[in-house]
Parts: structure tokens; sequence; C-alpha cells
């Protein structure tokens, strides 16, 4: 597998996954470069979050393996960490609470633990909102409460389950901007799961479109310029959207109607 | 344009009124003691609730009613504590591990339905005629609800936020404490006014053989003399002792669950 110096590479390697007789994953190979973003783009239902969820450890294929390499920054207390669809947040926590639970089990100082909670929350910019509970938050507050968390144990990997879905196009918009720029200073290699095209195109260095279900990886466009300065309207980005939605526009009316069948 | 559209409704939104609810007691003691005063309730079928008062009133006076009360509640609260944590512990144990989730709720459903009532004797026997029988009904009919809302209660703790913790590799310890224990705690402590209320209705049935003083003791005995004043006087405590545990177990929650 191709190993960067810097960062996490994670591999994929003939992954076959079904839930009770339902095949999900139809044999997924695919290689996550350290350092990028690779946004994995496919129709609601075809496997995206069983394969983050692989990907993470949190569920355990029937078949395959994944595989990581690279180097783990020394104060990375988790690799691989995830940020919800739901944002996950404790609703009996305040907002640095919530980030604080996932220091709290390693071995750092109380200051030191506050320390690093409140530069989390000031890069999420949240400072303000750090003894509110979640639910006082709107959907996009909840989310950087979300995104707070996962930068506190300085990951080498994020793993993204449609983060910002649950959010208005504007909030999304202005969430999508600024969270390039927190993981393109970090250089945290990034999956970004999404079943929005222009999500994706805006994200990704390399986007792995699926099938629907049984997901299969269909093709994987690469668009090499920076995440950082990427805006939805420029005319690359459209570009590869359309040939994207070429590709897609018959699965994805397939998978519709699939939905509306079962 | 000629027609209006009209209103029809945003939702049904019954709304709490605490004064409305005070005023209907007060209203239903005054018809009571107005339909008492005009003749239409005699003594022996329904005292006044101001014979009633009287009666309470000699009882606080003369000091007997402290004496069954500080009996009742100390078997209320050695009974309840002693169901509760063992029901909190096997609620748990079932809503954590496989090994106890069939056996636990096995036994319980199968134990559940019985009326401590009738096993009164057999306690009597297994723990003797003094305080081990009464204490051992109140702490039994305790115990089975509180298992089964326990590990109701763990159920119905999201497993996202389960997941959530696992992805952040917390230990199992920090999961259990931090997200499954206050997770859950909303419904343990609406379970507890469930069992406050459970262990005062069984007071009565504890307390009916070999029992010298208590609020049960002493409403059984004014009932079997056809004491009606006494045995509403020993009523009104039993229902007002209920009042204030779920005053109390309200503010225990509004401390607690201010995050709501
Ligand atoms: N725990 C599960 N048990 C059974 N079926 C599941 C489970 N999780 C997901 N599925 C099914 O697997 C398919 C893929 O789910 P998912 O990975 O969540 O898709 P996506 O995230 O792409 O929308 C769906 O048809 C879903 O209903
Ligand atoms: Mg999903």
């Amino acid at each position: 597998m191709i190993v960067r110096q810097d960062g996490l590479a994670l591999g994929l390697a003939g992954i076959f996954h079904r839930f009770s007789g339902l095949l999900v994953l139809d044999g997924i190979d695919l290689i996550i470069p350290a350092g990028e973003v690779t946004v994995l783009l496919g129709p609601s239902g075809c496997g995206k979050s069983t394969l983050l969820g692989i990907l993470g450890g949190l569920i355990a294929p029937n078949h395959g393996e994944v595989r990581m390499s690279g180097a783990v920054g020394r104060d990375c207390l988790n690799p691989l960490t995830y940020v919800f669809q739901d944002f996950s947040l404790l609703p009996w926590r305040s907002v640095a609470g919530n980030v604080g639970l996932v220091l709290e089990d390693h071995p750092m100082t109380r200051a030191a633990r506050n320390d690093r909670v409140a530069e989390v929350l000031a890069l999420t910019g949240l400072s303000e909102f750090a003894a509110a509970w979640p639910r006082q938050l709107s959907g996009g507050m909840r989310q950087r409460v979300g995104i707070a968390r996962a930068l506190a144990v300085r990951p080498a990997c994020l793993l993204l389950d449609e983060p910002f879905s649950a959010l208005d196009a504007q909030t999304r918009d202005l969430l999508l901007e600024e969270f390039s720029e927190i993981i393109t200073r970090a250089g945290t290699t990034t999956v970004y799961v999404t079943h929005n095209l222009s999500e994706a195109v805006r994200l990704g260095q390399q986007i792995v479109v699926l099938s629907r279900r049984p997901g299969r990886v269909r093709e994987i466009f690469r668009i090499d310029r920076p995440v950082v300065g990427r805006r939805i309207s420029d005319v690359d980005l459209l570009a590869c959207e359309a040939r994207i939605w070429e590709l897609i526009r018959l699965d994805a009316a397939a998978a519709v109607r699939e939905i509306a069948d079962a | 344009m000629p027609d209006r559209v009209a209103f029809r409704g945003g939702g049904f939104s019954p709304a709490t009124k605490p004064l409305a609810g005070i005023a209907t007691l007060v209203l239903c003691v005054a018809l009571w003691q107005a339909a008492s005063w005009a003749g239409w309730l005699p003594k022996l079928f329904l005292p006044a609730p101001d014979a009633i008062a009287i009666a309470l009133f000699r009882l606080a006076r003369s000091g007997e009613l402290w004496l069954h009360l500080g009996a009742s509640l100390s078997r209320l609260a050695v009974g309840w504590s002693l169901g509760t944590v063992a029901g909190l512990a096997l609620g748990l144990a079932v809503g954590l591990f496989s090994i106890a989730r069939s056996p636990g709720m096995a036994v319980v459903s199968a134990l559940f339905p019985i009326p401590k009532i009738a096993l009164v004797p057999l306690f009597i026997i297994w723990f003797g005629i003094g305080e081990g029988s009464k204490i051992a009904t109140l702490a039994l009919g305790v115990f089975f609800p509180t298992v089964i809302n326990t590990a109701g209660a763990v159920d119905n703790v999201p497993r996202g936020l389960i997941r959530m913790g696992q992805s952040f590799g917390l230990p199992w310890i920090s999961i259990v404490r931090k997200i499954v224990l206050p997770g859950a705690l909303p419904a343990i402590l609406s379970g507890f006014r469930i069992t406050s209320s459970i262990a005062i209705i069984l007071l009565v049935a504890a307390e009916m053989i070999g029992a010298e003083r208590g609020i049960g003791a002493f409403v059984l005995s004014a009932g079997n003399l056809y004491d009606t004043d006494n045995l509403l006087a020993g009523i009104v405590v039993l229902s007002a002792l209920g009042l204030c545990v779920a005053w109390i177990i309200g503010r225990i929650e509004r401390a607690l669950l201010a995050w709501r």
C-alpha cells in the first residue's frame, strides 16, 4: 500500500458485508491516502455508513480487512475519530463537558485538559458557549461541538458520516468552509461520507463513487487542487459534478424507486 | 376575498395549572363536608372531614401519631432502600450483561406477579415476626418493579451515544458511568415515584401481623373496631406521606436533571 511520510493511510481489502441476508457491501477495495480528503459518495442505503463503521472499527465486516499505516502524532489520543450525522452529544453535559469527555480517561492534568478543551472550542468558534447545554444550541452549533470533540483527541484520521446533512444550506456552506480550513491546516487524513454531489466536489481530493446497494466502487475521481479556496461555483468543480451526475443518475433514480418499494 | 380562513388548531397542548389542582381537592372536601352537615352521609358510613381532622389532631397531640409514623417511616426507609439497591443492581446487570439478561428476566417475570401480601406468613417464618418480615415485604414489593424499570431504562439509552463512547476508545467503566447511568437516570427516578407508592401501599400488609406501631397497624386496628374516624385519619396520613415523597422526588429530579 502507498505510504506517505506524513499522516495515516488506510486500506480496505475485499470487504463484503451483509445484514441478516441483505448484501450491503460487495467487494470493496480502496486506499485512503494520508493527508487527503476522500469523499465516499453514493445514494442513501448503498452502505456508506456501514463502510465508514468498518473503517473505524465499529462494525466487523463479514469478509475482508482494514489496515492502516503511517505515522500517528505523539499527542494523538484516538487515531480514527468519528463525527456523527446526529452529533451524538450527551445532553446532560455542557459543551465543554462533551468535549472534555473524550480526554478524561487519558493521563493529563486537569489544567492541560481544560487548556485543550478551550483551544478546540476557540478553533470551532464555540468559546462563548462552553457552559451551554446542547439543547440550547442550533444544529450548526451542535455539529461544531461534534467537530471540536473530534479535534480534541488530535486524530490522525477523521471519519465523518454526512456531518452537515441535518443543517440548512447556508449553515452547511459556512461550516464546510471552516472545516476545510481546519483539516487542511492539521493535515488530517479525512474520510467524508455524503450523498450530496456539490459537497463531494467542494471537499474531495479523491471522490469514490459507490453504486447503489450492494455497494461497489464504480469509479474514483480526483480533484488535485487544495480544498481550501474552493468555491461551490468554481468551473472545474461544476464540470466534475456534471460528470459524476452523468455517471450516477440512472443509479440514483433506481435507488429512489428501490427505497419506495421497500 | 369573501371567505376568511378559520383557525383550526395548533396541536393539542393540555396546560398544567397547579392552582386548579388544589382548588379541585378543596372543592371535593367542601362538598363532602356539606353533605355530612346536610345529614346525607351517616358518620359510620363516611365520617365528615371535620371529624377526621379532629381525630388527626387528637392523635398528634397525644403523641400516638408520631410513634406510628416513626415506626412506619423507618420500615419504609429500610425496606425501600434495600429493595431499590438490590433492584438497581440486578436491573443494571440485566441491562448490561448477556449472562444476566435472560435468567434475570425469567426469574423476575415469574415472581413479579405474586401478591406479596400472600407471602407474609412465609416471611414471618423466614425472617421472624419482628421487623424482618415487614421489611422483607416492602423490599420485595419494591425490588421487582425496580429491576424491570432499571433494565428498561438502560435499554433505552441511545445506542448511538454508546457507540460514540466506543469510537473514542472510552473504557467500559467510563461508558457505563458517564453515558449509560446518566442516560438511564430520568427513567430510574420516575420509577422511584412508582416504587415509593408501592412501598406505602404495602405498608398496611406488612404491618398486618405482629405490629404494635405503624400507620398500617393503626389503620387495621381502627378498621377492626369500625372506628371510621381514626381509620380515615390514618389513611389521610398515608396519602400525605405519598404526596411528601412525590414532592421530594420531584425536587431531586429538578436538581439532577437540570439539563432537560
Ligand atoms: N444494523 C443494521 N441491521 C440491518 N440492516 C442494516 C443495519 N444497518 C444498515 N442496514 C441496512 O444496510 C443498508 C445500508 O445502510 P447504510 O450503510 O446505513 O447506508 P447509507 O449510509 O449509505 O445510507 C440499508 O439498506 C440499511 O437498511
Ligand atoms: Mg448513512
